[in-house]
């Protein structure tokens, strides 16, 4: 990989009208239908949406992590400047766990259950840097204290299945952070976790976050974990992204009507002698999309134009953004 | 405080005892599995619950992943056998020679699984999933059928559109409707939910645990709650119970359990929760560690390997569970509530 | 505080907005869809037909009597008067013995699969469902036949009782129940463990019940795929015990007999000779490639 002057001008990641259809001889599904977005270093952008909206493709894209020959992927993706969708298997070998890592729901799945934690974070080490078994061992435990795993000579040698669900997640944040990434891409992971371990995970990764300056992407469901984690914020609907802006603005001041239900719906202090502010209706099929706007079937504030013609995105300040004719541009 | 009873039960006409009478009461339910290949050693799954549920009311039960409550979910429903224990359901002792035979108890106690995908018969339509029960119950195909209808219209899928769909053709929600008639369809009095929404996304939760609330005033049900979401739990239970590795650690009306947790476990699982506000964020990790594994449960208190205030008592005795007092009461199972315990802090909380 | 809805007044305000946009389709409309757009699949069963009607009508369509032999007529190649594929070492018409053979060879296929499915897919069934020390004793028992080579096995036992076609389909029989009882076992054990069988004792279905209506319709899939796949097997073996004189008796026409009959004529008329070896190679690879074709369309991802 070439080395590049780090611009620091730029943000760390850009991506430019993103479409990703997966394309099988029953139906093409078309998960994600003009993404735009830019992350900057030491930020933490949380996308969130519910299944099928198309957060993890998005995610995925950025490290090329889907099947080659069913994907169908156009627009841009810069990462540091480079261009992901142009890259060799060998650029993109560098790139995964380089200068990008990314941290998955399953621990238990993603770890390969047959070597000890020590030997997998020695691997990533040893391939990246080309150092010996003995450097990477070493690293390899520097690593887990950073992650605060108790008795983490022990942990070196022991294997996946005899971590608990806190423990295995931790040492895949110490995988992912083995290189030291100025990219953390981060897919639901702690989705799987008990509450009282999502917690001190969402802690440590604020913290190495902070520390390490690196750029976050954390893909979620979760209302609170996002309004936990993030800086910015992405609301991602049907494959598109329909309203973005700074957290707490966006958890105060919802602007598309989407996040408006959402935020109704969620389950967090309502009375309980009345109903929930349900959004009615399901999520579409991904299959076949309602032309126009993809929320519209769903929403109390729809009008003729919703159903014909895609939403464009409207500004009504500096560092916000909704997909909805509804919403005021004063740009 | 308002009543715990938001109204007053329609009396079933199998009912017998009244509403003064608790619908179930589980006394000391244990239920431990061998583990295969370590020999002396068992996971204990539940290691003596108590408690009552009343009739017309939620009893909301929490606790993060081996703590026991999926177990205990088909202990109400014998689907496990438990090891000791026993169950009174409206004052009839379950499984006892002269009590209710657990074929009778299923008609009357039924179901909603937590997993949607894996609850429903991939090769059967929803209809015929749904027409089941009252089918083996007795009912005549045609008949089982149109109550399947009905109940599929209950829930708020029109049978003519859903009836002859297979269970991959449904999103998540549908699928979760489905099984909430195929547990309604044999009429049953009380109803236990396992995780029900806990697979959904968070709009269709919302959609769920309305019609849940909706189907329980006008059916007149009685609902046990399972949930490892606390929210979730404190919208929807009039009362609530925590589990913690297999034990009852805290029993009580939902805010009191949520205003004023008196178990440590309770406090710091009310504090995980995310604050929804990002200008006041958690800080410090509330409780360290992980939920230790049910197989080898640490000696005296379960949870004195993470509690911020253990001390030599907790390691060496297991606190027993406060005396219940009536619906009313909120009880804990803490050496520090335990005035003759030898706590540092007995008596003083 | 909540009003008490009187149990006639219908909840439509929860009424779902969207059904789902597919059409209806259940499991076998799937199967049969994905067969119609399977090419190669449909020739090959085409073909697997036309075999087994030829077979069926043989009486009809037989040009010759397949006993009648002639001394002067031995050992003739292809077309000589008449006989259009030659004519064996007694002087009997090939094309007829072939489609006469093909009934006892096929018949020699399929029967003792049938036989093993049932047995051996009700033994499976019961094991998988009951679990615990059952499921032991019967895939123990199991394996002890498991362990013999299917070959072996079958002209031990064949061999044992003394040859003829119903031994020959009894041993077949037994060497293939141990498969199909490994195969129905792990399709109802991986059944078992679903909630939905659970939901169902929880509505007082008994077992028999439970068995009936939820295990079958789900075991019925990987079974009869792996029946489809022993039957091309089956022939191979079948026509294989005639070749050994464990099969049917001469002179009742039968492929693998006329295979061991002929052998010494091989330098004669190679391709009279060969023509029983080439009817069982066909027969077999297509039920075989019939048997693939069935298993991707039932391996539907639901």
């Amino acid at each position: 990989m070439p080395d590049r002057a780090p611009d620091h001008t730029r943000p760390l990641v850009e991506v430019h009208d993103l479409h990703v259809r997966f394309v099988t001889r029953e139906a093409t599904v078309h998960a994600v239908n003009g993404v735009s977005f830019t992350a900057r270093r030491g930020e933490v952008l949380c996308i969130l949406g519910e299944s099928g909206s198309g957060k993890t493709v998005t995610l995925r894209t950025l490290l090329r992590l889907l099947p080659a020959r069913r994907t169908c992927i156009e627009g841009q993706v810069l990462v540091d400047g480079q261009d992901v969708l142009a890259m060799s298997t060998k650029e993109m070998r560098e790139l995964r766990g380089g200068l990008a890592a990314m941290v998955f729901q399953e621990p238990m799945t993603a770890l390969d259950p047959v070597y000890t934690v020590g030997q997998q974070i020695g691997e990533t080490v040893r391939r990246h840097t080309g150092c010996d078994r003995r450097a990477a061992r070493a690293r390899a435990l520097e690593l887990l204290e950073l992650v605060r795993v108790p008795s983490p000579e022990r942990r070196l040698d022991a294997y996946p299945h005899e971590l608990s669900g806190g423990l295995r997640q931790r040492a895949m944040i110490a995988m992912a952070l083995s290189c030291d990434p100025r990219l953390l891409l981060a897919d639901e992971p702690t989705t799987a976790l008990d509450a009282t371990v999502q917690v001190q995970v969402l802690i440590l990764l604020r913290r190495l976050q902070r520390e390490l300056g690196m750029a976050m992407i954390f893909v979620t469901h979760d209302l609170g974990v996002a309004s936990e984690i993030a800086d910015t914020i992405a609301v991602m609907y049907a494959g598109r992204i329909v309203e973005t802006g700074p957290v707490a603005e966006v958890l105060s001041n919802p602007l598309h009507p989407y996040t408006i239900g959402l935020l109704a719906s969620t389950v967090h202090g309502q009375p309980r002698d009345r109903d929930i502010d349900a959004i009615r209706g399901s999520p579409p099929d991904m299959r076949h999309l309602p032309p126009g706007c993809s929320f519209a079937p769903r929403c109390s504030q729809r009008v003729a134009a919703c159903l014909t013609v895609v939403p464009e995105l409207r500004f009504p300040s500096r560092d916000r953004m909704a997909a909805c004719l509804a919403v005021p541009n004063s740009i | 405080m308002a009543a715990v009873i938001a109204q007053i039960p329609v009396l079933d006409p199998r009912d017998c005892g009244g509403p003064q009478q608790p619908l179930l009461i589980a006394r000391d339910l244990r239920k431990h599995f061998p583990v295969k290949g370590a020999r002396g050693k068992s996971v204990q799954a539940v290691d003596g619950v108590s408690f009552t549920v009343r009739k017309g009311e939620t009893l909301g039960i929490v606790g993060e992943s081996g703590c026991g409550k999926t177990t205990l979910a088909r202990l109400l429903l014998h689907l496990v056998v438990p090891d000791a224990g026993e169950l009174v359901f409206d004052g009839d002792a379950v499984n006892a020679p002269d009590g209710l035979s657990v074929n009778a108890l299923r008609r009357q106690v039924q179901m909603v699984f937590q997993d949607s995908y894996s609850s429903l018969n991939p090769r059967m339509p929803v209809r015929d999933s749904v027409a089941f029960g009252p089918f083996i119950q007795g009912k005549q195909k045609p008949e089982a059928r149109e109550l399947a209808c009905d109940i599929l219209a209950k829930v708020g899928l029109d049978p003519d559109l859903f009836g002859a769909r297979y269970p991959h053709e449904l999103s998540g929600g549908q699928k979760q409707r489905v099984n909430i008639a195929r547990a309604l369809a044999t009429g049953p009095r009380m109803v236990i939910l396992d995780e029900p929404v806990s697979a959904l996304d968070k709009s269709v939760e919302a959609q769920v645990l309305n019609l849940l609330r909706a189907l329980k005033r006008q059916l007149n049900l009685t609902y046990v709650f399972i949930s490892h979401d606390l929210n979730v739990v404190r919208y929807i239970s009039d009362r609530v119970l925590v589990m913690y590795l297999g034990r009852v650690v805290e029993l009580g009306p939902v805010d009191a359990i949520f205003k004023d947790p008196r178990h440590p476990y309770t406090r710091a699982l009310l504090a995980s929760r995310p604050s929804m506000d990002p200008e006041r964020r958690i800080e410090e990790p509330p409780i360290t560690g992980d939920p230790p594994n049910p197989i080898d449960p640490p000696p005296g208190c379960r949870f004195h390997t993470r509690c911020p205030f253990a001390e030599a008592v907790c390691e060496a005795t297991d606190p027993t569970l406060e005396l219940w007092q009536g619906p009313e009461s909120h009880i804990a199972s803490c050496h520090m509530r335990d005035p003759g315990s030898g706590h540092s802090q007995a008596g003083n909380a | 505080m909540a009003d008490i809805v009187t149990l006639d007044r219908p909840l439509d305000v929860f009424a779902e907005q969207a059904p789902p946009a597919t059409r209806v389709r259940g499991y076998w409309q799937s199967v049969f869809y994905r067969l119609r757009h399977d090419p190669v699949t449909l020739v090959f069963g085409a073909v697997v037909l036309a075999i087994v009607l030829a077979a069926l009508s043989a009486p009809l369509i037989a040009p010759f009597d397949p006993y009648k032999e002639s001394i002067i007529g031995r050992l003739k190649p292809f077309g000589w008067g008449g006989h259009l594929l030659g004519t064996d070492e007694l002087g009997r018409d090939m094309l007829s013995r072939l489609l006469y053979g093909g009934r006892v060879s096929l018949s020699m296929g399929v029967v003792p699969v049938l036989f093993a499915t049932l047995i051996g897919g009700m033994l499976g069934v019961i094991g998988g469902f009951a679990g615990g020390r059952v499921n032991t004793a019967i895939m123990r028992t199991m394996d002890v036949f498991y362990a013999f080579p299917s070959v072996l096995l079958a002209v031990a036992i064949a061999g044992a009782m003394g040859g003829g076609i119903g031994n020959g389909m009894l041993a077949l029989t037994m060497v293939f129940t141990p498969p199909m009882c490994r195969v129905a076992e792990t399709a109802t054990t991986q059944v078992r463990s679903l909630d939905y069988i659970e939901a169902a004792r929880a509505s007082g279905a008994s077992t028999a019940m439970i068995i009936r209506y939820h295990v079958l319709g789900n075991v019925l899939g990987p079974v009869f795929i792996y029946a489809s796949s022993l039957v091309s097997v089956s022939i191979l073996l079948a026509s294989g015990l005639s070749f050994l004189g464990l099969g049917v008796r001469p002179p009742t026409p039968d492929w693998g007999l006329m295979l061991s009959t002929l052998r010494q004529s091989i330098y004669v008329v190679p391709l009279v000779c060969a023509v029983p070896g080439v009817a069982i190679f066909i027969t077999s690879i297509c039920f075989n490639l019939v048997s693939d074709g069935l298993r991707a369309a039932m391996d539907v991802r639901m």
